[in-house]
């Protein structure tokens, strides 16, 4: 029974991220139609080019049919995991991308989960400590650090360890012609990834801090925390079973929304750091007006803010009991 | 030995505006096996003080003075420890919201089993038993162990709420108006619950309410109290028949009996004082239809009459 309400709101939430993913992919095939400017005089600025060749370069891109049919072929080769041809480098989008993919998830899962774990860890103890001396340095400490743009706090921390100190390498993945194999080369990765890491990390704790902070404030207030202290529980205990489990609800909602802001800081840290992921890709796509390539990164980008939505969701709906009951019946 | 002795206890809240006086200077005594019931308007200290009785008191309140003596013991002087092992075991309460005084996200059955498992050096299969065996003790079926809160109707969560507090086979049992907010069907199924539980268990009580009805029906005596102070402490039957101070004179005639003479209900002329600067002397004599010189310039001490002890001028 449980299980049946569970996979009802599943399915559920399952086809509202479908839906969602469609519209975004008509978004973002209308929003790269509306830029200004004739994608093939782009490609072709050579004075040599004939108004025929362009003319025949137009029929062969599809671009004389009207928007709708543009569409249902950007659609029909999409569905077949054609994202077009890169403008810079001549390969096709979708290889472009999946050569970018390993590297981001690894900075940014690893970025993340220090940043929302410590984050949550550190929110909790300031809202049940609040008003104490370590309240105040948390909460301070985490206001500063969530008010510091990333790319900034990269460039400075890179301009400290990497320039002055030495200590950390000043961008990319792993050292150069450094012939490193197995074991050495994750330390030298891990060695490279130590800055960026710790760009997003410091952006990102903040904000998780506060929300902790002030959801566990709202829930020390909650009759139930009195019920637990009334049956002499362990103020750990209250802390762990009664006060957390339900401050994390608003939290756990929350970073769903927050993957989304999280693209932007790892466009700036990737940047900054010139570290080999999709955000470094989308940069350099806008640089050179690689418009197919953008579009794809905006694709890929979108579908994955989705999909860890749906995740979110799905954990929400695994922690709060509330959540299956109020729909499956 | 009596089980419970508060003496000349004093609770304020320290605002901005000034000290709020919400229990001042109150004593009483419960003796074992006995049910006092608290009563009062709104606003009168009856919940902060029995919140002191579970040592519940937080910044901005603060106990100023006197003492509480459970079991020969002044708990306003034992460790935090030490209180911690005498909530649920040695004193437990029921609250007034019951909608919210359940946690949402855990089993009805996993926040009894944690107050046993917490107190008591039992298995977690025995735990688990008797917590299936409190659910029944209070009407509800053992099966419904594993739901949560909001399966439960608001009459079935207070319902839980005593499965809880019993649960530690507690020596005072506090309910802080446990029927209020529910309807009167749900109301009296609770009070017929809660005497056969005092029955069985031979649990002191001590019942808050402002329903003078309910107080009738499960209390062998009554505190009244008004603006921090008590004013009358009687039998429930003398009170209900004679109450002797003004106020639960007062008191008696804006409430309607079903059995007595029809007469029309009154309500009591002016509002409570503030407890901030409250009225000099006698707390109700701007509002009392005997008022005299004396009472607005003296406080009135505890006086015995016909067993019962009354605080006013009146009585000679």
């Amino acid at each position: 029974m449980p299980l049946k309400g569970f996979a009802g709101f599943a399915t559920r939430k399952a086809l509202a991220a479908v839906t969602t993913i469609f519209a975004i992919i008509c978004l973002n095939f209308l929003i790269f139609r509306l830029l200004p400017g004739d994608p093939i005089r782009m490609m072709f600025r050579d004075p040599r080019v004939s108004a025929e060749q362009l003319q025949l370069m137009t029929e062969k891109f599809g671009l004389d049919k009207p928007l709708w049919g543009q569409f249902l072929a950007y659609l029909q080769a999409l569905f077949q995991g054609d994202l077009g041809i890169s403008f810079w480098q001549k390969r096709a989008v979708l290889e472009v991308i999946a050569d970018r993919i390993p590297q981001t998830l690894l900075l940014v899962v690893t970025a993340l989960t220090i940043a929302i774990i410590l984050g949550i860890l550190l929110g909790a103890i300031s809202g049940w400590k609040s008003g104490t001396r370590l309240d105040t340095f948390i909460l301070t400490a985490s206001l500063s650090m969530y008010s510091i743009p990333a790319f900034s706090l990269g460039i400075i921390l890179m301009l400290i360890f990497a320039f002055y100190l030495s200590i950390f390498p000043l961008g990319g993945i792993s050292t150069p012609a450094s012939g490193f194999t197995g074991l050495g080369y994750w330390r030298d990765v891990l060695w490279h990834m130590f800055l960026p890491t710790i760009s997003i990390v410091f952006w990102y704790i903040g904000e998780y801090v506060l929300l902790t902070r002030s959801s566990m404030l709202d829930t020390l207030d909650q009759d139930y925390i009195t019920t637990a202290r009334a049956k002499g529980l362990k103020e750990f205990a209250i802390l762990r079973n009664h006060a957390l489990r339900n401050a994390l609800l608003p939290v756990v909602t929350a970073t769903g929304i927050n993957l989304a802001f999280a693209v932007a800081g790892i466009i700036e840290v990737e940047t900054v750091f010139s570290w080999p992921g999709i955000g470094r890709l989308v940069y350099d796509a806008v640089m050179k007006r690689d418009y197919p390539l953008l579009q794809g990164t905006f694709l890929v980008f979108a579908v994955a803010v989705v999909l860890a939505n749906l995740v979110v969701d799905l954990i929400y709906g695994f922690i709060d009991p509330r959540i299956k009951v109020g729909k499956a019946e | 030995m009596a089980l419970l002795e508060v003496e000349h206890l004093k609770i304020y809240y320290f605002t901005r505006q000034g000290a709020v006086k919400a229990v001042d200077d109150i004593s009483f005594t419960l003796d074992k096996d006995k049910t006092l019931g608290l009563i009062g308007e709104s606003g009168c200290g009856k919940t902060t003080m029995v919140f002191a009785l579970m040592r519940f008191v937080a910044p901005p309140g603060r106990i100023v003075a006197g003492k509480i003596i459970f079991e020969g013991r002044d708990i306003l002087t034992i460790s935090d420890k030490e209180m911690r092992r005498l909530r649920g075991p040695g004193i437990a309460m029921v609250f007034q919201s019951a909608q919210n005084a359940l946690n949402p996200v855990m089993t009805v059955g996993k926040q009894i089993v944690e107050e046993i498992l917490e107190h008591e050096s039992v298995t977690k299969e025995e735990a688990w038993e008797r917590a299936r065996k409190q659910l029944e003790l209070v009407g509800i079926s053992g099966d419904r162990i594993k739901s949560y809160p909001h399966e439960f109707s608001g009459g079935m969560k207070q319902r839980v709420m005593i499965a809880i507090a019993t649960a530690c086979n507690p020596r005072l049992l506090i309910l802080d108006e446990p029927v209020t907010g529910l309807d009167v069907i749900v109301q009296r199924q609770l009070l017929t619950l809660l005497s056969d539980l005092r029955e069985e268990l031979h649990l002191p009580i001590i019942f808050i309410t402002h329903d003078l009805a309910v107080v009738a029906e499960t209390c062998g005596e009554v505190a009244v109290m008004y603006a921090g102070k008590i004013v009358e402490q009687a039998s429930t039957v003398s009170l209900y028949k004679e109450p002797a101070h003004p106020y639960s004179q007062a008191l008696m005639k804006s409430y309607p009996s079903i059995k007595g003479k029809k007469g029309k209900l009154r309500s009591i002329p002016g509002a409570p004082p503030g407890l901030t600067n409250p009225p000099v002397g006698c707390r109700f004599h701007p509002r009392c239809p005997y008022v005299m010189d004396i009472c607005r310039q003296e406080e009135p001490i505890f006086k015995q009459r016909d067993g019962r002890l009354v605080a006013c001028h009146l009585i000679k």
